[in-house]
């Protein structure tokens, strides 16, 4: 067996299977995040173990990019696709009447989850590489906590952060269920995924939030 | 005698030809009849080809008298050919000269001898068959490509023919077979209720009022249960019951569960599974199939079918197409009544113009009104919409009993549902209490008409009558709740669980009612009242579904063959699968073994010139004529006269006025029919107007055959002929044949032959339903 | 009623297209969608105007020819019904209404509001159907009994009738509710089950040749499918297609 993308229903599987990769990343990601608002150690120690840790730098991050970049160039490929599928388009199209807005926008809330993920890089794992392959500074496993609320300074990038969050939560909301359709899952669990869906998309989305404004609100009272 | 002369058939005009061009050689002759120096230009084609430069033009000034030169290489070949041709022409030439004289042979329907029941197996052990090796050379040409003719187009692709399908929609699944509701009969005997084959047969010929020829109706009634097999077998998903077995309900005019369904779909089923059949062989090569093209002339060739024209739908593109035979599977012409339940575009064209070259029409008059069909709502309607018989199972029909409240009804005044079960006359119930509600369409329809003509109608116009379900949805919801161990007694509850089992028996049919009454059949009664269903008469065929035209195939509601007077609801799905699944794929052979050496048909010989010129001629007739009535103006008008004079009853009277004015019409027509547009364009009026002038035709004959018969049988009711209870009576002393006419250069002139029918296998009897 | 037509008119194949407005006086609610357009036709002709072409041909919602996206939805607003049987009833006197061709490029128009769908027929005859031949030999229809829920499922999916309403309105012009409901009466039925690795490939594959868009599961074919072919066949033919690819 080989992995064959030859079909537009593989390409839609591994679509799938990405989105649900990235899904798993991310429930990883918010779980480190949120014990910052709890404890400063706990959130050092996971960070510094994340950082050091040979599986998770060499295999789980590269695999992680890839998973990344492959989501987000077949999504783009695919809106080519489906966008060159009707070469006249309509006068009038009422896509509200039996479509929700967010499903039919997918690549609208991608490309701003996208370019948030650039200031995010930018904000964090440039810096991070920077400091540990480049400037090959000294280990320090207690810097963490207080570069991440060093960045929740700027009221104007929390809430670029949290609307992206907001555009987030609006493809995950179909992503996520749209995920297990694709691998076929059949319709008597559909009622369950979508529950999951919008408990789960709605809760990660207002948890980032939740750590953003957490760390602006400290910023402003310890200062 | 040697007035026979040798030439070439040009395609253009002489000079736009070169040297080394080859054309065909034709014999032609001057065939004179009466006196005057009256007569016509026979001209046939020898198959042989010379060049331009080998053609002696001198060639009748030679001794010899060759028209091809030495130059040809193979010059002594082919003259010697042309000498042998020119023989065969002349015995063709002498046999004219007798025919003209000498009255035709009567119809001879090939019926074989022998034990009914062994007839069709002996008749298969004897026809002669075509190897596979031959079968590669021949092509096949099926026009339509609904049951009959998708079915037919299938299997003999299967068998190993070169099949050309064509059909005028823009893919063959969307025939008008595809409407068929109610379900398909088969004397499986799967309810053990006492079915047979020969029950089935006897049914059927009973049902057609003994005007159906038994060996074909027995041969039907065989193979039906093949038919359920091969379905299955292509994934048909008909109704089961909770066993995984297959279920089946009743129809009108029987008394065992004999149809097979799926749900009101049955059709689209059976069509998509004979469709399928027909994409394996697509994309095996097998069948080529030309969508959007229309069949507007026949070719015959030495006498025998050799080819169609087409018009391409989308171009206008008038194209020639050869084969060894030609099957016509182009359904009934019911829409030669304007409003009818058959599909805008189904039309008479394929079998009228094959009727024209030669084809015997047979019992034109047989309509089949169907009872259960939604009530005209005005002047702009543009078809009629079916109710499947199946309804009837459980809807029971009736009209107020008092004229008063019939008219308060009409009026708005009162709603049906507050009408007493007292007030209500269940009359199918009361004339016929042994079938009561299932009794067949014929007899239902006239009770129907019966009623709304004494003034007992139900709707704004009076024509109509209720078919109730609230009985059957107490039955059913009692049932369901006692099975359930829920009170019997809860009206509410009773009447839900009922309505949630119509539901799934007839969930489409009582949508699609409310979609198009804009009323909830589940709470007030269906409005229903009879409309034009289907055709029982068609192309003569004998027993190998052969017309008259030799080579030339009629299958499915295109024939006339095996429902007589009136079809039985399920019958139609079972004849169209019967004749193309099982059939003519047999028979076909049996004339197809003479032609394995005949290679492959020339389009260009003169007879296809001449059919395509006629066609030509037609459409620039048509789109050139500075009229001003559109074409539906016409057909509106040829609906009513037929519908109101050749209609559900007949009368000497008005079908001689009817003849009267169909004439007038079709000059009319000619003479002030506006027809927009060009032939190279994608042109819906002109495809229109030509097969409304071809209804103009039909109607004519139509109103004569109802003239002519002068007994009442099943679908036609002659007033001149009831019983003093109404009932229809047939006149089996003078009546028992099928009429075939024969074209003759105008419907007027059509010529009667007379199929008699002889019932062996059943005693003719008064058909009773009471 | 009195309605505002506003209707996609296109010579042929190979010219462009345009809007143009039309006035319609004495629409009756009971008429059908059709019917009206009949009447516009008719007016056309006698004022020496074209008239409009549109694909018909049962007029009782069975046959898949009619072909309309009415006011931005593919047989109009009402729903579970094809153009043929959406009736007039369902507008207001004074509406506007938008008449367009089904637009994908997989579906070339041919003239005004008729389209070329034979890219479905295609489809079809790349694996459409059970390879079992006419032969009067066939085993006896009751030999393989199946389950009830399985056959009605089957059944469910096989009365897609192909007017192409689920292309039309997909954002992505993706034919997969049509190839699916194929795909998936066959996979239900035991007959169908021997060919079912080869024919889902082969149909998706004929299905990605043809140029439709991907499936991206925004739902509203399910929505507009005049017969309601469920979204459930594309999830089994999501399965069917993996197993047959695990297979290969």
């Amino acid at each position: 067996m080989s992995i064959k993308l030859g079909s537009s229903i593989m390409r839609k599987v591994a679509m799938a299977i990405s989105g649900l990769f990235l899904i798993i990343f991310l429930t990883q990601h918010f779980v480190i995040n949120i014990t910052s608002v709890f404890s400063e150690e706990i959130f050092n120690m996971f960070s510094h173990f994340m950082g050091n840790n040979f599986l998770v730098q060499f295999i789980a991050q590269p695999v992680l990019i890839v998973g990344v970049l492959f989501h987000f160039i077949m999504g783009f490929y695919l809106e080519w696709q489906n966008r060159s599928a009707r070469s006249v388009q309509y006068v009038v199209y009422k896509g509200s009447a039996n479509s929700s807005w967010i499903s039919r926008n997918m690549i609208v809330s991608g490309a701003v989850v996208l370019s948030f993920l650039v200031l995010h890089f930018y904000d964090f794992w440039i810096p991070e590489m920077k400091y540990k392959y480049v400037d090959i500074l000294p280990e320090d496993p207690n810097r963490y906590y207080e570069e991440l609320v060093h960045k929740f300074k700027d009221p104007i990038k929390v809430s670029l952060y949290c609307i992206s969050f907001l555009f987030l939560a609006l493809h995950l909301l179909h992503g996520f269920a749209s995920s297990f359709k694709s691998l076929g899952t059949a319709s008597k669990y559909y009622s369950t995924i979508s529950l999951i869906t919008k408990v789960y998309a709605i809760g990660i989305s207002l948890g980032f939030c939740f750590i953003a404004i957490f760390h602006l609100i400290g910023n402003f009272v310890t200062h | 005698m040697n007035r026979i002369t040798y030439s070439l058939n040009y395609r253009k005009p002489k000079e736009n030809y070169r040297a080394d061009d080859e054309l065909v050689i034709c014999l032609r002759y001057f065939h004179k009849f009466g006196s005057n120096n009256k007569g016509k230009i026979i001209k046939k084609s020898t198959g042989i080809k010379c060049k331009l430069s080998d053609w002696d033009i001198d060639w009748h000034k030679n001794t010899e008298r060759f028209p091809i030169k030495n130059s040809d290489k193979l010059f002594s070949k082919k003259n010697k050919l042309l000498k042998k041709k020119v023989k065969e022409f002349q015995f063709f030439i002498s046999n004219l000269d007798s025919i003209n004289t000498v009255s035709k042979p009567k119809l001879c329907s090939k019926v074989p001898l022998g034990p009914i029941a062994d007839q069709w197996t002996s008749h298969k052990n004897n026809i002669r068959l075509v190897s596979p090796a031959n079968k590669r050379l021949i092509d096949i040409i099926v026009v339509g490509t609904g049951l009959a003719g998708g079915s037919a187009s299938a299997t003999l692709a299967e068998l190993g023919y070169n099949v050309k399908s064509f059909c005028f929609q823009d893919s063959p699944r969307r025939a008008h077979s595809i409407a068929a509701q109610g379900g398909i009969n088969a004397a499986k005997n799967y309810q053990g209720d006492g079915d047979s084959t020969y029950r089935l047969f006897y049914d059927t010929v009973k049902g057609g009022d003994y005007r159906s020829r038994e060996s074909n109706v027995y041969r039907l009634a065989e193979v039906s249960t093949n038919i359920i097999d091969q379905c299955v077998a292509q994934g048909v998903p008909f109704a089961r019951e909770y066993g995984g077995l297959l279920d089946n309900r009743s129809f009108g005019g029987v008394l065992v569960s004999r149809t097979f369904y799926a749900k009101g779909q049955t059709g689209q089923q059976l069509l998509l599974g004979a469709y399928s059949a027909m994409n394996r062989q697509i994309a095996r090569g097998k069948i080529k199939m030309y969508n959007r093209h229309e069949m507007l002339d026949i070719v015959k060739v030495d006498g025998k079918a050799r080819g169609i024209i087409t018009r391409n739908l989308i171009n206008g593109k008038i194209e020639r197409h050869s084969a060894h035979a030609v099957v016509i599977a182009s359904g009934g012409y019911g829409n030669l009544f304007f409003l009818s339940t058959n599909a805008m575009g189904s039309n008479v064209s394929a079998t009228w113009k094959i009727h024209k070259k030669g084809a015997y029409f047979a019992n034109p008059c047989f309509t089949q009104i169907h009872p259960t069909c939604i009530p005209v709502s005005g002047d702009h309607q543009s078809k009629l919409t079916l109710m499947s018989e199946s309804l009837r199972n459980d809807g029971r029909i009736w009209v107020p009993k008092t004229m008063a409240d019939a008219k308060s009804i009409r009026d708005g005044e009162i709603k049906p549902t507050e009408l007493l079960e007292n007030q209500r006359d269940y009359y199918l119930e009361r004339r016929y209490p042994a079938f009561g509600n299932l009794v067949p369409r014929d007899v239902a329809s006239r009770a129907a008409k019966e009623r709304c003509d004494a003034g007992y109608g139900v709707n704004k116009t009076g024509e109509a009558v209720y078919l109730d379900f609230e009985a059957a949805i107490i039955r059913y919801g009692t049932e369901k709740a006692h099975l359930k161990g829920l009170d019997e007694n809860d009206d509410e509850l009773v009447k839900k669980l009922g309505r949630e089992v119509i539901k799934s028996k007839y969930g489409n049919l009582f949508q699609m009612y409310e979609k198009i009454v804009d009323q909830n059949p589940y709470n007030t009664p269906m409005m229903i009242y009879p409309a034009v269903h289907y055709t029982m008469g068609g192309i003569w065929v004998d027993y190998n579904l052969m017309t008259t035209i030799p080579g030339c195939f009629a299958i499915g509601e295109a024939n006339f063959s095996d429902h007589g007077a009136n079809r039985l609801g399920a019958s139609a799905l079972m004849q169209g699968l019967a004749d193309g699944y099982f059939v003519l794929p047999y028979t076909i052979g049996d004339y197809l073994a003479d032609d394995i050496r005949t290679g492959p048909i020339p389009t260009d010989l003169p007879e296809f010139d001449d059919a395509e010129e006629s066609v030509i001629n037609k459409i620039t007739c048509l789109l050139e004529n500075q009229g001003s009535k559109t074409v539906d103006h016409y057909h509106k008008i040829l609906g009513k006269i037929i519908w109101n004079k050749c209609g559900m009853s007949r009368n000497e009277k008005e079908l001689k006025e009817a003849i009267v004015e169909i004439q007038n019409l079709r000059k009319d027509f000619y003479k002030n029919v506006f027809v927009p547009g060009t032939n190279e364009s994608f042109n819906e009026p002109l495809a229109k107007a030509l097969r409304v002038a071809d209804f103009l035709e039909l109607g004519e004959l139509f109103a004569k055959d109802a003239l002519d018969r002068t007994e009442s049988c099943g679908g036609h009711f002659r007033e001149e002929s009831q019983t003093p209870e109404g009932e229809a009576m047939r006149d089996d002393k003078n009546f028992t044949f099928v009429s075939a006419w024969e074209y003759k250069g105008n419907p007027s002139n059509a010529k009667l032959h007379k199929e008699q029918l002889s019932y062996e296998n059943i005693e003719l009897k008064t058909r009773s339903y009471k | 009623m009195k309605l505002k037509l506003k209707i996609w008119r296109q010579e042929n194949s190979k010219s462009k297209g345009k809007m143009v407005l039309y006035d319609i006086d004495n629409v009756s609610p009971d008429m059908s969608f059709l019917e009206m357009m009949d009447v516009l036709n008719e007016e056309l002709m006698i004022k020496g105007i074209d008239p409009v072409a549109f694909d018909h041909d049962c007029r009782e919602g069975i046959c898949g020819s009619c072909s309309m996206f009415i006011n931005g939805e593919a047989h109009g607003p009402d729903r579970y019904v094809t153009t043929c049987q959406l009736h007039m009833r369902k507008f207001k006197d004074g509406d506007t209404i938008y008449i367009e061709p089904f637009r994908a490029k997989t579906f070339p128009v041919i003239k005004d509001l008729v389209v070329d769908r034979t890219a479905f027929d295609r489809i079809q005859h790349s694996g459409g159907f059970i390879s079992v031949n006419t032969s009067g030999n066939t085993q006896d229809a009751n030999s393989i009994p199946i389950e009830k829920a399985n056959a009605d499922k089957a059944f469910d999916a096989a009365t897609c009738i192909g007017c192409g309403a689920c292309v039309a309105t997909c954002k992505n012009s993706s034919a997969m509710l049509f190839v699916s409901a194929k795909v998936s009466q066959f996979a239900l039925l035991p007959q169908g089950e021997v060919e079912a690795t080869d024919r889902v490939i082969n149909m998706v594959k004929q299905m990605d040749e043809e140029g439709f868009g991907n499936c991206t599961n925004t739902g509203a074919c399910q929505v507009e499918c005049p017969k309601g072919i469920s979204l459930d066949n594309i999830a089994r033919m999501n399965r069917e297609l993996v197993k047959a690819q695990l297979k290969k």
